[in-house]
């Protein structure tokens, strides 16, 4: 028998603190999957961000950066520009950012640095148990919004993958979700390009992945997927916003 | 002729495995207690299997390990 399927190389042997059910360990093992496809874990430089996915660099193979709340973005841009060889992602979640991250990951866009961003989206803080986040949901109850987000008080969420659609330097935007297998191949495939629009040099690329946080949901995993699809899927559709002809 | 292996010891029982088995032979080993105080997933109808890995694509913790 041939094993089809197993841990891939780029993640190391340490298990993930995340929740039972957090799909950032999907998220996580698609990264490693596709530094193993394409054969870069030696040549890549990951950017880890705050937030739940504050100790990112203990499960990457590769090499590290722990930047400051926000901050992954501009230190992706120092790497890369001294060691522009090298493939440098960032891997940050909504509260990191699209809240003290913003100013950050805009401009990087805009200048179209070479970089690969995986966003992860979950609609709400995780690592500081469950405040709302710029992408909670209207109507969503959080424990800084115990009565739902009420657009009045609090705003509108923000879609982070339209608004630097319409930024030059992003060539390539697409948004997943990792709520079903066929979903997840999609991820893969985006994450992927997302590599290949930076090794090619085009640009700056992003993937934002709708993803779940059963604990702070208070959810089931699964009670929480079906939350996702029926919710989150409907103020972010999923599709791709820019460079989906790319030839890379 | 296929076969998975799961982890046991890394398992946070989270149950996305059980749900997504096209066999529906995937269930949660309530016998069972794993360091972390989880009761592990596992497979008892192994014969039963396909190698289709929908229960490791799912995973989030890595645990499964799938052969065919």
């Amino acid at each position: 028998m041939e094993t089809v399927f197993k841990r891939p190389h780029g993640l190391t042997d340490k298990a993930f603190h995340y929740c039972p059910g957090c799909t950032h360990g999907i998220v996580h093992r698609l990264v490693a999957e596709v530094m193993d496809e394409l054969g870069i874990e030696g040549d890549t430089v990951g950017i880890a961000s705050v937030g739940c996915t504050y100790n990112s660099y203990d499960y990457f193979n590769c090499d590290m950066i722990q930047a400051a709340h926000g901050r992954a973005p501009a230190v992706a841009t120092g790497a890369k520009r001294s060691l522009p060889g090298k493939y440098v992602f960032t891997y940050q979640g909504d509260g990191d950012l699209a809240a003290i991250g913003t100013a950050e990951i805009v401009h990087a866009a805009t200048r179209g640095e070479k970089i690969t961003t995986i966003f992860v989206n979950n609609a709400i803080y995780g690592m500081t148990s469950g405040q709302m986040a710029p992408t909670t949901l209207v109507g969503q109850v959080t424990t800084t919004t115990p009565f739902g987000r009420k657009p009045e008080l609090h705003g509108y969420p923000v879609r982070v993958s339209e608004m630097l659609s319409t930024l030059e330097g992003a060539v390539y935007v697409e948004r997943v979700a990792v709520n079903n297998v066929q979903n997840i191949k999609k991820a893969k495939a985006a994450i992927k390009k997302a590599f290949q629009v930076q090794m090619a040099g085009l640009g700056f690329s992003i993937v934002e992945v709708l993803s779940i946080c059963p604990t702070n949901w208070g959810m089931t995993p699964q009670n929480s997927l079906k939350w996702l699809e029926e919710n989150m899927m409907d103020h972010y559709p999923l599709g791709n916003f820019k460079g989906k002809d790319l030839e890379v | 002729m296929a076969k998975v292996t799961f982890r046991e010891e890394r398992c946070k029982g989270c149950k996305l495995c059980v749900d997504v088995c096209p066999k529906k032979i995937v269930t949660i080993k309530e016998d069972t207690l794993n360091q972390s105080g989880f009761h592990p997933a596992g497979v008892y109808e192994m014969d039963k299997c396909i190698g289709c890995a929908f229960c490791a694509t799912m995973c989030p913790d890595c645990v499964i390990t799938v052969e065919r």
